[in-house]
């Protein structure tokens, strides 16, 4: 619920929803900086009393660092001793303790209640600001245990400010209004100094938080979170700030956790002067400079944001040739001109993992029709460049209407920031499938709506005509209407594309049907596609439409109609209405900020899930068990391509060939024929069915491979004349590879007659999700490398299966079984490393290499010297929350936000440790009185 | 239309009827209940008996229960003789015009009509005739194998879904079972049968009941493993499933000590050995890999099944694999443990293979048999 930094020490103390207080500390170990649980502890109330009475509501670390105040839910505040969380019983400051230095006619009017706000004097560490919520505000002394000052609020108290000086403070409220108090030497009951509605007169939501932030010209920042009129602004997740005559009110597309202001730490300084503002939302982390005009955000170099719109597959290339690599980011940086220059304001220790051994580039296709590039070669996932898609059609929301139309004096004066962005205008603009050619710059993307675009990197802006032709996947078969979605409908015209990766030719498959399949060959220049439907291999050189192969079982209605986008997406809204349901428990739950509700809903929760329990115990899950049929449905759905050059016919020629595997376990082989590159513009492109194979099991096909005569996969276009791989051995026989979901068989070709086989699935009952060919090197010479089949399977366990002999080498538990999302989003790369989604926004990633690990290690240096360093401080918070996205298992509890989880798969990282090493007493830290500690 | 009437054990008058058109031919004989022979010799001395040497017949005898089964090899030939009571009647059919629907588990609610089926066959011409005779003739549909090596609380039942049309027909679900374990008496997850689909393979053959514990999916132990596993363990064996139940109806084991069969003997363990693989000893492995052999069409050929290659020093990994037992296509002498059933689920249907050309047919390119 939060988190608090003891001043000056590399520690930290979490308030998580149990109540429980946890404190952590940056240790040093074996040459790198680890966070560490040292203790937690639970306050616990007289024998008798509700849970109410010591419930956290507010936590003050003094900057003594000795003790704790905790502000709960009954109006009381406890004193604990750090680091032991010994509770200091005489120095309670009970609310009846505090009343009686209230006058009479304000106490009989309003209780105590809970403790809003508890903030030290910036100048002197024995008074402390107390804050209830009835509007109470006391000043208190903590040397003479009495109030030296009280301010009678009138309106429900949300948060506390302390100026610079200590001589006023802010108070924000729940009816949207802010009030000046002064502190003054002579008057023990001030009165308000100013109080101000922002957003009035209308009635406006509450300011939960506020600060005042003084500058050198006289000019204060008042930065405040909400306060936005009820009524027409009430669901805006807005900071606002307000520097004289400018304000603007940032507007976050998620609901914003907490923020901090980066200001002068010199304690010496006179003027906070602030440079930049920190917001953690729900679903990003956002930085705003607030000293370059017109507050620009800052591009973060981390915790980027995946899911601005939902991942919707990935795509990783490994070892990326530098030139390739150069101009994808010299195309990114184009992108990038409305970020600030200010360089990033964090400091989060220093990073001391080595340098990645090569270029790797992740690819993701979002909802949006979006492709992100993102530098996956160390740590941190780097966005380099972003491909939206979405210029190529005509959808009915223009994405230039929308944006930044608000005129100037528009009020109130809200700017969209953060790029999370989770409503897709048109869900058929999805990407589905990407290729990526490294060594040509030819990129394959496919879509939702059955469209295929290919695309060429071209360094600069261009305006041009995307070829367009229609792939009718159902050729001659009659009868059916599609009941899917239209296809997209294409802009007439040249189309103006930025620098990067520029469509030249979309194909687009009738029916419109998702692609469920994608090859490209960047040295035939053909790419192939595949639906429910069937597939089809095109062209891009010459822009024409080889052939189309219809898959569909005549009978296959299900399939023609298009319930798969049905069915899925009422999978898909079944699963966003439950998200939405946890979503706003957990924001009733986090509304108080650790309120009186907590357990209440804790309860409910339960409750709630025990309910569902009973529910499935009284109607027992029972499977059918059917054998597959060639009546099945979705039997033609293509499900893997693969291009190869190897011997089809007779064994002593070998041609180009295109396989396909489709959902009722057939394979089909097409030779064909590409001209010689000096007639490669004259003559067609043919091809002829050569075998079709049928699978008696009929389980899906996930891959097809081709082994050369040294049993070696064959590889990749172009690589061979890149140099960047031994030529295929074309002299010795070959081998087809097909995976199913529940064999792995190898056939001789050409004669294709059955050589070995796996039966995955009758021996394990796992069946095959992900499979990819790894390259296994050693890392103790580097003449010896392997390739073997890295295998998902459904229950999550990643097994290694050797080639060409289908042995297990090993297996072990990689993701929960239940995770079928995480599942789903795995990929591999190619030298047995591996990505997958924890949560929509956050990649695991994993290795199977010894030679290649990729992990992160960072030295915080622990400071010798106390001064009040706010921007250390943020830096250990910064560090921490990397560690934990970085090393974290979440328990998948995705629903919570961000900071909750990151704590708590922290917490799961360290308890482990924490019992394996037995740790003795973190030691105390530097003590240090720069005040009256006693 | 021939039939005999076999009287046993005392040496009876012969009594036939022999019918041209419309009628038959009775004869009457006695056999040595305590050595009935071959089922050959018998073939034969029937042929002599009736003087048709030379024309191919069906014999079949009625039971107990008044059902017609056929007399076709060795042992059904013997337990045919050891039911009667005293008197065994047999009939004899031209092959030609045998109506094949005349035999059957369920004859006996068509009982009255049995014998007016078979006296008058022109009245079911419309019937295909279908060979039906020697046990190469038929395509087994299910059998308990391995009585010998389970114990007796245990039931292994081996489905053929092969060539036939109908579905497995079965659910299976999540439950909990009790054990013997070293600390007493555990309650343990386990999988059970939930449901049997009415007409399906599963039902059709009696071996299997809703509440049967599932133990074991082709010699590998379900413990352990989710129903999902199971389930796809089932569906990935689903041509040749081999499954271990712990019927929840212990009262129709079979009881061994009255079966010469199992040589080994009884076993008297309460659990399942714990190498579970090779005790599938029946497994007939060469059947079920060609009959689980791929399809290949070459250009625009015929669809063949994709043959094995060239042994050569590796073989497969599966486990199934090691076991890899050529034995011949056709029944397992244990086929005819049904007869040891009561007469309220005798198990086993003698599913014909059907020639009709609609099951070659399936999508135009794919055979399946």
């Amino acid at each position: 619920m939060q988190i608090h930094f003891i001043p000056d020490q590399c520690q930290l103390v979490t308030l998580l929803d149990d109540n429980s207080l946890h404190l952590w500390s940056l240790k040093q170990h074996s040459g790198a900086s680890e966070l560490w649980e040292d203790h937690r502890f639970t306050l616990k109330g007289p024998p008798g009393s509700p849970p109410s009475a010591t419930q956290i509501t507010a936590v003050l670390p003094h900057s003594s660092r000795e003790v704790l105040y905790l502000g709960t839910e009954s109006g009381n505040i406890f004193v604990v001793e750090l680091p032991s969380f010994g509770v200091l019983e005489d120095r309670t400051i009970t609310s009846e303790a505090v009343l009686q230095w209230i006058p009479e006619d304000y106490c009989n009017r309003r209780s105590c209640e809970l403790v809003e706000a508890l903030q030290e004097h910036p100048k002197n560490p024995d008074q402390i600001l107390i804050g209830y919520s009835r509007g109470l505000i006391v000043l208190w002394d903590r040397q003479n245990n009495k109030v030296t000052h009280h301010f009678l609020g009138s309106q429900q108290l949300e948060n506390l400010s302390w100026q610079r000086d200590g001589s006023k403070f802010i108070s924000c409220h729940y009816d949207g209004s802010y009030t000046q108090w002064l502190v003054s030497n002579d008057n023990r009951q001030s009165l308000p100094l100013e109080n101000l509605v922002p957003y009035g007169p209308f009635p406006c939501k509450a300011i939960s938080k506020i600060y005042w932030q003084t500058t050198r010209n006289g000019l204060p920042y008042i930065i405040f979170q909400g306060g936005m009129p009820r009524a027409s602004y009430g669901d805006r997740h807005s900071i606002s700030v307000i520097h004289g005559s400018q304000q603007i009110a940032f507007d976050f597309t998620s609901r914003v956790i907490d923020f901090f202001i980066i200001f002068s730490s010199e304690p010496t300084a006179e003027f906070d002067d602030p440079s930049a503002m920190v917001v953690l939302a729900e679903e990003e982390l956002i930085v705003i400079d607030l000293k370059s005009a017109g507050w620009p955000a800052v591009h973060p170099p981390y915790l980027a944001s995946l899911h601005c719109s939902a991942i919707t597959c990935s795509h990783h290339v490994s070892n990326i040739p530098l030139k390739l690599w150069e101009r994808i980011i010299s195309a990114g940086s184009k992108q990038n001109v409305h970020y600030s220059n200010m360089p990033w304001p964090i400091d989060g220790g220093t990073n001391i993992a080595p340098d990645p051994p090569q270029r790797d580039l992740l690819l993701t296709g979002h909802e949006d029709g979006t492709v992100r590039f993102w530098d996956a070669s160390g740590v941190c996932l780097h966005l380099l460049y972003k491909l939206s898609t979405v210029r190529v059609f005509l959808t009915d929301a223009d994405p230039n209407d929308n944006l930044n139309t608000m005129s100037e004096d528009e009020w109130p004066p809200l700017r969209k920031v953060g790029t999370f962005d989770p409503y897709s205008d048109d869900p058929r603009l999805g990407i589905q499938k990407i290729y990526l050619c490294k060594y040509s710059g030819y990129l394959a993307v496919a879509g939702t709506a059955g469209q295929v675009l290919v695309m060429e990197l071209n360094d600069e802006g261009a305006e041009h005509v995307v070829d367009h032709v229609e792939a009718d996947l159902l050729q001659d078969q009659e009868g059916y209407r599609w009941k899917g979605h239209e296809k997209l409908k294409t802009r007439d015209g040249p189309v103006r594309f930025e620098a990067g990766f520029q469509p030249f030719v979309l194909v687009q498959c009738q029916p419109p049907a998702v692609v469920t399949s994608l090859a490209l060959h960047s040295e035939w220049k053909l790419v192939a596609f595949g639906t429910s439907h069937g597939f089809g291999l095109f062209d891009h050189q010459q822009k024409r439409l080889v052939f189309v192969k219809c898959t569909l079982h005549p009978s296959d209605q299900l399939a023609l109609e298009g319930p798969l986008s049905r069915v899925k997406s009422l999978k898909k809204s079944l699963r966003q209405s439950f998200r939405r349901i946890r979503r706003s428990r957990v924001s009733s739950r986090k509304r108080r900020g650790g309120g009186g509700n907590t357990s209440e809903t804790h309860e409910a929760n339960g409750k709630f899930d025990q309910g569902m329990l009973q529910e499935m115990e009284l109607a027992p899950v029972q499977r059918k068990i059917e054998a597959r049929s060639a009546e099945d449905s979705f039997t033609g759905f293509v499900r893997t391509l693969y291009f190869a050059d190897t011997f089809l016919r007779d064994s002593s020629r070998h041609c180009p060939s295109l396989w396909a595997g489709t959902n009722g376990g057939t394979v089909y082989a097409f030779c064909l024929r590409v001209p010689p590159a000096e007639r490669r513009m004259d003559e067609p492109v043919r091809a002829e069915q050569a075998k079709e194979i049928q699978l008696m099991h009929r389980a899906p096909v996930v891959s097809i491979l081709v082994l050369d005569g040294r049993n070696i996969p064959l590889p990749e276009p172009l690589e061979v004349a890149h140099d960047l791989s031994k030529s295929p051995d074309m002299q010795g026989s070959h081998q087809l590879l097909v995976v199913s979901e529940e064999q792995f068989k190898v056939f001789t070709l050409p004669k294709v007659s059955s050589k070995l086989k796996l039966k995955l699935t009758a021996l394990e009952g796992c069946r095959v999700r992900k499979v990819m060919v790894a390259n296994f090197g050693s890392c103790k010479t580097d003449d010896y490398n392997e390739n073997d089949l890295a295998v998902l399977t459904n229950l999550g366990d990643i097994q290694i299966i050797s080639l060409p002999f289908l042995k297990l080498q090993i297996r072990y538990p990689c993701i929960r079984k239940e995770d079928v999302s995480g599942i789903a989003s795995c990929v591999f790369t190619k030298y047995g490393q591996g990505f997958y989604l924890i949560s929509p926004s956050e990649f695991e990633r994993f290795s199977l290499s010894t030679k290649w690990l990729v992990e992160p290690r960072c030295v915080v240096d622990v400071p010798e010297v106390s001064s009040n360093n706010h921007m250390h401080n943020r830096s250990v918070m910064e560090n921490a929350s990397r560690k934990s996205r970085c090393s974290g298992r979440s328990s998948g509890d995705y629903g919570e936000d961000e900071v909750l989880k990151e704590i708590q798969s922290t917490l799961e990282g360290g308890r482990g440790s924490f019992a394996e090493r037995n740790l003795a007493r973190s030691p105390v830290g530097h003590r240090l009185s720069n005040g009256g500690a006693d | 239309m021939r039939s005999a009437d076999c009287y046993a054990p005392k040496r009876v008058p012969y009594l036939g009827w022999e019918e041209n058109t419309f009628g038959a031919e009775f004869r009457r004989f006695s056999l040595e209940r305590s050595k009935p022979g071959k089922f050959e010799e018998f073939y034969g001395l029937l042929q002599h008996v009736h003087k048709i040497p030379n024309v191919d017949v069906l014999v079949g005898y009625t039971d107990v229960h008044g059902d017609l089964l056929p007399i076709n090899n060795d042992d059904n030939y013997h337990k045919a003789v050891s039911t009667a009571n005293p008197l065994l009647r047999i009939f004899i059919q031209r092959k030609e015009d045998a109506d094949y629907s005349a035999f059957g588990t369920d004859t006996m609610t068509r009982k009255k009509n049995v014998l007016t089926n078979v006296l008058r066959p022109d009245n079911h011409k419309k019937k295909p005739h279908i060979v039906i005779s020697m046990p190469q003739d038929f395509r087994p549909v299910s059998s308990i194998i391995d009585v010998d090596i389970l114990p007796e609380t245990h039931r292994r039942v081996r489905l053929y879904k092969y060539g036939t049309d109908k579905p497995l027909g079965f659910y299976i679900r999540d439950g909990s079972s009790v054990r013997v374990t070293p600390h007493g008496l555990e309650k343990v997850p386990g999988i059970f049968i939930s449901r049997l689909v009415p007409g399906g393979l599963a039902q059709s053959t009696g071996l299997l009941a809703v509440n049967d514990e599932v133990l074991e999916v082709n010699g590998i132990e379900v413990s352990g493993k989710s129903l999902d596993q199971v389930t796809d363990m089932m569906i990935a064996n689903s041509r040749n499933l081999i499954i271990t139940v712990r019927p929840a109806n212990q009262r129709n084991n079979v009881v061994r000590n009255s079966r010469n069969s199992g040589s080994s003997g009884q076993s008297t363990e309460s659990s399942l050995p714990s190498s579970t693989p090779n005790i599938l000893a029946n497994f007939l492995q060469g059947e079920e890999e060609s009959d689980e052999e791929d399809i290949i069409i070459e250009g625009s050929g015929e669809p063949q099944q994709i043959p094995k290659a060239a042994p050569t020093s590796l073989e497969s990994l599966t486990q199934i694999d090691l076991l890899h037992e050529p034995t011949q296509n056709g029944f397992l002498p244990s086929t005819e443990v049904n007869v040891n059933h009561s007469a309220c689920n005798v198990g086993v249907e003698y599913e014909v293979q059907n020639p009709d050309p609609k099951s070659l047919e399936e999508d135009g390119t794919i055979i399946t048999l």
